[in-house]
C-alpha cells in the first residue's frame, strides 16, 4: 500500500501513518503544511491543503 | 439493524474512537465529511443513504455543524445533537440567559451593545473582569481584564473588528477559583465522567486546547445534579458541561460545549467515552 507522498509545499517526503483514515489531516515534517487525506487505500493515496482553523472552530 | 454515522469536517481522534467503537460492537458506521454535503428545499432522506438512522453531528466548525444539522433534520434525520441545543450552547450569551432562568448557578454577567456601554458595565462591575466573545471556542478572544486601561484598550481593538458579534460586549466576573475547572461529560440522563482542567504555565485558561493539563475529577452529588439540570436546560444530548468552584459560591456552570471534544477525559477517565456516546446514539434511534 502507497505510504509516502510528495509535499505540495516544499517537496518533502510525507509518511501517512498505516492507520490513518480519509479525513484526517497529517503534517509534513519538513515545512508544518498541513494536509487533509481525500483518498487512501490499495495504490491510492491522495492529499489536498487542510482547510484553515476558522474563528468559529472548537469547543 | 441500526445504521451510525458520524458527520465532520476533520477526522480527529474522537470522530476515530466513535468510528471504530461503532464497528467493534457490530453497528455499521460511516464518516461523512460534512463538507460534501448538500441539501435543497427538495431534499429526501433517501438521497443521502450513507447517513444511516443517526447521526452524530462533529463538525469542529460550529457554524458548518449548526446549520448543517438544521438542513438534515429539516430532511428528517435524527442528529445528536439538535440544532436547537447547537444553537443556544454555541453562544455564551444565550446560554447564559438559559442558565440564570432556569436558576443554574452561574458567574454574574453583564450583557452590552456599544463600547461606551461596555465600559460602563465593566467599571460598574469592578475590575478585574473577564470579556468573551459571544460565539468562540478553545478560550479564542477571552481576555482577562485587570484595569481600565486596558480594557479601553481591548474594547478599541473590538470597535475595529469588522465582525458585527465583536460589538456585543459579555463582561463576566472573574470568578475567585483555584488554578482548574471542572468538565463533567453528560450523556443522555447520567454524568459519564469529569475532568479537572488545569492551566498550563503563564496561562489563565484551561482549555486543553490552550496547553491545559487534565485530571480525573470525582463526580460529586452537587456536581452531577448541576451538570444533569445544565444539560436538560440547553436541550440535553451529548455535551461538556464546564463549571467552576467559586470560592465563595460553591460551583457554578459559565458553558456548556455542544460538540464535547474528549481526548483529554478519555486519556484519565475509566469510562468508556464513545462507547457510551454510541450507545445512546442507538437509543435515539430506535425510539
Amino acid at each position: 500500500m502507497k505510504s509516502k507522498i510528495e509535499c505540495q509545499e516544499c517537496g518533502a517526503e510525507i509518511s501517512v501513518p498505516e492507520d490513518s483514515v480519509v479525513g484526517e489531516i497529517i503534517t509534513c515534517p519538513d515545512c508544518g503544511g498541513e494536509y487533509e487525506i481525500v483518498k487512501k487505500g490499495d495504490d491510492k493515496l491522495d492529499l489536498k491543503p487542510a482547510e484553515r482553523v476558522g474563528e468559529d472552530w472548537g469547543q | 439493524m441500526v445504521e451510525v454515522s458520524i458527520v465532520c469536517d476533520k477526522v480527529r481522534f474522537e470522530e476515530k474512537a466513535l468510528y471504530e467503537k461503532t464497528l467493534s460492537k457490530g453497528i455499521k458506521a460511516n464518516i461523512v465529511d460534512a463538507k460534501t454535503i448538500t441539501i435543497g428545499t427538495n431534499s429526501k432522506m433517501k438521497d443521502f443513504l450513507l447517513l444511516g438512522d443517526v447521526i452524530l453531528q462533529r463538525s469542529v466548525s460550529y457554524y458548518r455543524g449548526l446549520y448543517l444539522t438544521a438542513c438534515l433534520e429539516f430532511v428528517g434525520f435524527k442528529v445528536i445533537n439538535k440544532f436547537k441545543v447547537g444553537e443556544t450552547c454555541g453562544n455564551k450569551l444565550v446560554t447564559s440567559i438559559k442558565l440564570a432562568e432556569n436558576k443554574i448557578p452561574t458567574p454574574k454577567t453583564q450583557f452590552a451593545f456599544s463600547a461606551e456601554s461596555g465600559l460602563e458595565s465593566m467599571k460598574k462591575t469592578g475590575f478585574p473582569v473577564v470579556l468573551k466573545p459571544i460565539v468562540g471556542s478553545w478560550g479564542r478572544g477571552i481576555y482577562p481584564l485587570r484595569d481600565l486601561e486596558t480594557a479601553s484598550m481591548i474594547v478599541e481593538m473590538r470597535e475595529e473588528d469588522d465582525s458585527a458579534l465583536s460589538r456585543i460586549y459579555y463582561i463576566q466576573e472573574m470568578v475567585d477559583r483555584p488554578p482548574r475547572d471542572i468538565r463533567c461529560i453528560i450523556i443522555g440522563d447520567q454524568a459519564i465522567t469529569a475532568i479537572y482542567r488545569y492551566s498550563s504555565q503563564s496561562e489563565w485558561r484551561t482549555n486543553v486546547a490552550r496547553g491545559g493539563k487534565v485530571e480525573l475529577a470525582p463526580i460529586t452529588k452537587e456536581m452531577e445534579d448541576l451538570a444533569l439540570k445544565a444539560a436538560k436546560t440547553v436541550g440535553g444530548g451529548i455535551l461538556g458541561v464546564d463549571m467552576m468552584e467559586d470560592k465563595s459560591h460553591g460551583l457554578v456552570v459559565h458553558e456548556v460545549n455542544n460538540t464535547v471534544e474528549f481526548r483529554g477525559a478519555a486519556s484519565v477517565s475509566k469510562a468508556d467515552i464513545p462507547s457510551e456516546m454510541i450507545d445512546y446514539a442507538v437509543k435515539v434511534a430506535r425510539k
